[in-house]
């Protein structure tokens, strides 16, 4: 699905990812832990093609392309889908508008006709269950006026409107009470497949509880100091970073 | 939108079937203004007595005026001596021969906004045969029209039909003295629209297409009046979504609108005029007076505006609530991109008890445009209760536009309540890279954050209308971002 050699990227000519290497196979899901500024969103960005993040060095291959030949909407079109860590506000245009733009851009990309208005409806009273959404949030301007759990919601929505193969969920667990939590993990986890690979990114062992990882990554300063099985997470819930830290210094040493 | 082309050919057909054509092709006056030549155009149109003393009378009055300054514009000085106070109507030899001599840019927009072959024609000033079969279109507009006691013609035409309602009323909302470019307007008119609806008559139509007829021939001073006695409706569309070149680069139109007690006026307007090249040149300078009047009690009267051409807009819709509970509303969105400047805005001037104003406007600028919005709420002693909610919002694409706001406020009545609200923001590059890491490309991204911003006065737009506004507010911002 994904493979990430050799990354450098640069921010405003900060370099921020120092040489990352990451296989991502068909249908599995990675969790990224690593303390705050170690570069967990700008690798997110990065995949999605952001202006601004500059890749200095090394490839990324997604389905046997070359990813940075893509233009950032063609890579959504592609299956590529970032659930961001802050939802952008976007006033006067309707959370369905955009929907609707966003299904059909993907269903021409793939030769298929526009969805038509009642099977668009089908679907998206479908997925809005899913996350336990209601329909009045269809009409709502795009995030304005959302609570923090509303806009992380929101993202799952679209998520599961949009059927990724490669979802990226940036910190989708930050701010969300415990009811939001296991309704996002659970939408989450009905998109499990063996065709979709997951990235998720995260602070909380509590989130990998519900969405269980095949694999854990832990970015420190803009590398992968260490990986391993979903254990690995409970051992960093316990021992905090700086474990890791060592454990990285003594792995080189 | 299709049914405009022909209907123009066939307007251009009856033209020539009267013979009519021959006759003013041989004249233009040539450049200049003085009392002759404003009698030669009166002669021309062989106008009554009055009509030409009101005229004279303006052009005294417009003698004694100085072109202002104020607005935040800047272009080279106007030569008024150099223009041609009476053209008649090019002729076809004179024009492009085919599309193949027009802009090809012009060309590009007319396709993007699906507008016919036979139409594209029409707005780039090609010679057209005029060989279609719909003279019938516009009759039956006339018609049903008729039928209701509705009057919709040419002032040219209201001059010599319905002079006691001219004497009545042209004037009557923009006197000659009003401001400078409403005096040479006065003095010069070339022609448009007259409407009279009759008391409790709801005009059965938008007076749309019809106009888009009317508009081709008006000239470069255009004279718009209607009037709305008691109890009626009316709403009006004045222009159109494809971009339009004229060889004047003056506009300086006039429009009047009286609403009796009870009656509403509802005004639209989608002005695209050529804005000029990407350094702005031969582009138009658009200076309007729009004003209207609320008679009698509960009368309302509203404009809606999207403005995305012109080199240069100076245009300030207007409404004089007189009546008691009258009610005043202002929706508009202007659009700069390039080098275009525009100083746009309201005055909504509360006279009578009870009375509401309503102002939403909204900016955008692209590019290195500018644009200002300048807007007037007065409160006259009179106005016991009077009520304004003004909102002002710019949005900014790029760092090399501007926008600028002016509010005045002038309170006679401590009765009275005015809110202003004004916000300004910029495109963010976060929702673009949102919408497009949805699937978006960047243009259809730039389009519906806009039209968002927009939404507002779009849904103050007849349905038709809105459709197109959107899709031209798209085209008119394409390549402003990135
Ligand atoms: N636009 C920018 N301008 C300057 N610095 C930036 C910019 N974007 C990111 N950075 C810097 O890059 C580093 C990595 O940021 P990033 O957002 O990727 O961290 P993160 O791992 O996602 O952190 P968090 O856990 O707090 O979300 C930080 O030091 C940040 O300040
Ligand atoms: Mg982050």
């Amino acid at each position: 699905m994904l493979t990430i050699k050799n990354l450098h990227a640069t921010v405003v000519g900060k370099p921020i990812l120092k040489g990352i290497n990451l296989e991502i196979g068909d249908g599995e899901v990675h969790a990224i832990m690593g303390p705050n500024g170690s570069g967990k969103s700008t690798l997110a960005n990065v995949i999605a093609g952001r202006e601004g993040y500059e890749v200095t060095e090394g490839t990324i291959t997604y389905k046997g392309k070359n990813l940075f030949d893509l233009a950032v909407e063609e890579r959504a079109r592609e299956g590529i889908f970032l659930a961001f860590q802050y939802p952008v506000e976007i006033p006067g245009v309707s959370n369905i508008y955009l929907l609707k733009a966003a299904v059909n851009a993907g269903r021409k990309h793939r030769g298929e006709p526009d969805l038509d208005a009642m099977g668009f409806l089908k679907l998206v009273r479908e997925k809005l269950k899913l996350v336990e959404m209601r329909d009045e949030f269809l009409h709502r301007s795009i995030n304005e006026g959302f609570s923090g759990g509303e806009k992380k919601r929101n993202e799952i929505l679209q998520m599961a409107m949009l059927e990724p193969t490669l979802a990226v969920l940036d910190e989708t667990d930050s701010g969300l009470d415990i009811d939001a939590l296991k309704i996002v993990a659970n939408g989450v986890n009905s998109l499990r497949s063996a065709e979709r690979s997951m990235i998720v990114v995260t602070h909380y062992q509590r989130l990998l509880d519900y969405i269980v990882p095949d694999y854990v990554h832990v970015l420190a300063q803009g590398k992968v100091v260490k990986s391993g099985g979903k254990e690995l997470a409970h051992e960093l819930e316990a021992h905090g970073y700086s474990w890791v830290g060592d454990d990285a210094k003594a792995a080189a040493g | 939108m299709a049914d405009t082309g022909t209907q123009l050919d066939a307007l251009v057909r009856r033209e020539y079937k009267e013979g009519f054509i021959t006759d003013i092709e041989s004249d233009t006056f040539p450049p200049g203004l003085d009392e002759d030549v404003i009698r030669a155009l009166s002669a021309k149109k062989g106008e009554p007595q009055f009509m030409l003393d009101w005229r004279l009378d303006a052009f005294a009055r417009w003698q004694q005026m100085r072109e202002p300054d104020w607005a935040h514009v800047s272009y080279p000085k106007i030569d008024f001596r150099s223009i041609s106070y009476y053209s008649a109507p090019k002729r076809p030899e004179d024009g492009p021969q085919s599309l193949d001599e027009v802009d090809p840019k012009l060309l590009e927009t007319y396709e993007k906004l699906g507008i016919p072959i036979e139409e594209q024609k029409m707005l780039a000033g090609v010679a057209v045969d005029a060989v279609f079969d719909s003279v019938s279109v516009a009759t039956t507009f006339k018609k049903s029209l008729s039928k209701a006691g509705v009057i919709f013609c040419p002032i040219s035409e209201a001059v010599h039909e319905h002079p006691e309602l001219i004497k009545k009323y042209l004037g009557s909302v923009v006197p000659v003295t009003d401001n400078f470019y409403a005096s040479l307007n006065a003095a010069v008119f070339s022609d448009g629209s007259f409407v009279y609806v009759p008391k409790g008559v709801r005009c059965p139509m938008e007076l749309s297409t019809y106009f888009r007829i009317n508009a081709m021939n008006t000239g470069q001073f255009e004279r718009t009046l209607i009037v709305a006695e008691e109890g009626s409706y009316v709403s009006y569309l004045e222009g159109c979504t494809a971009p339009m070149r004229d060889e004047n680069q003056l506009h300086a139109a006039v429009v009047e609108l009286v609403a009796m007690k009870d009656a509403e006026i509802k005004y639209s307007t989608v002005q695209n005029w050529y804005p000029g090249d990407e350094e702005g040149r031969g582009g138009i300078y658009n200076f309007v007076t729009k004003r209207g009047i609320c008679r009698g009690e509960r009368a309302k009267i509203s404009w809606t505006q999207v403005e995305t051409g012109s080199a240069i807009t100076w245009k300030y819709p207007s409404v004089v609530l007189e009546g008691d509970h009258s009610i005043g509303q202002f929706y508009s969105v202007a659009l700069t991109n390039n080098m275009q400047q525009a100083d746009t805005g309201t005055k909504m001037i509360h006279v009578g008890k009870d009375t509401s104003s309503t102002i939403v406007s909204k900016g955008i600028s692209a590019g290195r445009g500018q644009q200002s919005y300048r807007g007037l709420v007065k409160a006259l002693k009179s106005a016991e209760n009077a009520r304004n909610h003004s909102q002002c919002d710019s949005l900014l694409m790029g760092d090399k536009c501007g926008a600028h706001t002016f509010p005045y406020i002038e309170i006679k009545n401590p009765t009275a309540k005015v809110e202003h609200e004004a916000t300004t923001s910029r495109i963010g590059e976060d929702q673009l890279f949102y919408c497009r890491q949805r699937g978006l490309s960047e243009e259809d991204a730039v389009s519906m954050i806009v039209n968002g911003f927009c939404k507002e006065v779009f849904r103050e737009l007849p349905m038709e209308f809105a459709v197109e506004a959107q899709k031209l507010l798209g085209i008119s911002l394409e390549g402003a971002v990135g």
